[in-house]
């Protein structure tokens, strides 16, 4: 077993147009930058993302956007990116919100073999509708789908050879959720390992679920908001 | 009829009106903007943990300069810090934290509420849609929902309507109305006004509320 590749570019070498694609991240926390570099040098078409945010203008998401590749993306929240703004409008993108909670469901369902389940989230709003609901105990509920992808790009602190994971601090997010719900999840580390380094209590993805790793280089790390306070304070 | 006052005075009031509602143990989710500030006010001596649906409990102050760390931020993506005790987690695992009522309170900001307890606080037609984000979720899944808001639009126009008029975030999910003119209850009854701002009468508060309002026998002047 050799999951690990040499570069971003051997990782996503088999990233067609038309591929469907989770990318992990909150905001431009924890996401992949190394793959989404490599995808825009791919210049895969018509994709579809699924991501929490589309990452801001000119960093992490939003370079597959201005590079006009995506024709879908499914997310939750997407008001940091104008220029989506301006897609949507014209018709040129086609863009589905989904409340976050039931977006990181159904990621987690479809990675658990879980076809469906029912949520209370969105019951009476225009999330529900068209879709089935049912009553448990005097309550209503609504069904939402499993939702699986293509692959996944995920990114992690540190990760081993074999493809076990861990992550830092709120960079976890969506990773290890999304890293359970494509056939083919590729993750990029800060740090790679060898096998048995990593504690085997700590690790948040477990091997099995990962099918290529490399270890990701120039990391931006970009703060959306930088927010401190004086000494002392 | 009020006096408007200065958007920041009216904040801090709202603020510190809601912090009042904390108790100790409490695990609360503060929305991005004006209820994040409410993490200035927790009454001394008690000890409450909040959460950040990017999967983190615990969350500290702001940083120190020179202490932001790219891979540590709330929600609104602001940098923060980690408090003794702080765990991190999935966005899975936070979320079946809110929808499986395991927070006690969340406070969040609306465009409109309605009598019914409805609101609604993502989009305008017409205009862009930014997202639910995860409003949705928290007014399904916390124990107890407050709404934070200023009680009227910039142009003076009521918030408190009869029925909302945009699309909303849930279906009688809102427990209470804090802003800055009252303190309002959402029951089987009505909406329930508990304590009017001080200068203001219940009538004020009324004409600056399109739904009817239930003067509370017990109404008493809103304290801060």
């Amino acid at each position: 077993m050799n999951k690990v590749v040499a570069s971003a570019d051997d990782a996503i070498r088999d990233v067609g147009d038309g591929a469907v694609i989770m990318i992990g991240g909150f905001g431009l926390c924890g996401i992949p930058e190394n793959l989404i570099r490599a995808l825009v040098r791919k210049g895969s078409k018509n994709l579809t993302t699924i991501s929490n945010n589309v990452g801001v203008d000119g960093l992490g998401n939003g370079l597959l956007l201005a590079a006009g590749q995506i024709v879908r993306h499914i997310g939750t929240y997407v008001g940091e990116n104008k220029l989506l703004e301006q897609m949507v409008l014209a018709g040129r993108i086609k863009l589905d919100l989904v409340p976050q909670g039931t977006f990181a469901e159904r990621i987690r369902a479809a990675g658990a073999g879980i076809p469906a389940f029912f949520t209370p989230t969105g019951v009476g709003t225009i999330v529900a509708e068209g879709k089935e609901t049912r009553e448990f105990e005097g309550l209503t509920y609504l069904m939402e789908r499993g939702l699986p992808a293509d692959f996944a790009f995920v990114k992690a602190w540190k990760g081993d050879r074999m493809g076990n994971l861990t992550y830092r601090k709120t960079a976890r997010n969506f990773n290890p959720v999304m890293a359970t719900a494509a056939k083919v999840t590729i993750a990029e580390v800060e740090h790679l390992v060898e096998a048995g380094e990593l504690d085997a209590d700590s690790i948040h993805t477990p091997s099995v679920y990962v099918k290529r790793i490399f270890r990701g280089e120039l990391y931006e790390r970009r703060i959306e908001r930088r927010t401190v306070r004086k000494v002392g304070s | 009829m009020n006096k408007p006052g200065k958007d920041v005075d009216k904040r801090e009031r709202i603020v510190r009106r809601i912090a009042r509602e904390l108790r100790d143990g409490f695990y609360v989710n503060l929305g991005i903007g004006m209820p994040t500030l409410i993490a200035n006010h927790v009454p001394a001596g008690i000890e409450v943990v909040l959460q950040s649906e990017n999967g983190m409990l615990g969350i500290g102050p702001y940083p120190v300069e020179g202490e932001e760390d790219a891979d540590l931020i709330n929600a609104g993506k602001e940098t923060v810090s980690e408090m003794a005790g702080t765990s991190y987690f999935s966005s899975a695992d936070s979320f079946a934290m809110i929808r499986g009522a395991h927070i006690d309170l969340s406070v969040l900001g609306a465009m409109e509420v309605d009598e019914s307890g409805s609101l609604a606080n993502w989009m305008i037609p017409g205009k862009m849609v930014k997202g639910m984000g995860g409003a949705m979720d928290l007014v399904a899944g916390a124990r107890r929902v407050v709404v934070a808001m200023e009680h009227t639009t910039r142009e003076g126009a009521p918030k408190i309507l009869k029925k909302c008029t945009l699309p909303l975030t849930g279906v009688n999910v809102v427990d209470t109305i804090v802003t800055e003119m009252a303190y309002i209850r959402v029951t089987k009854r009505g909406l329930v006004l508990e304590e009017v701002a001080p200068g203001l009468t219940a009538e004020d508060v009324q004409r600056a509320t399109e739904a009817r309002l239930v003067v509370s026998e017990r109404w008493k002047v809103m304290g801060s």
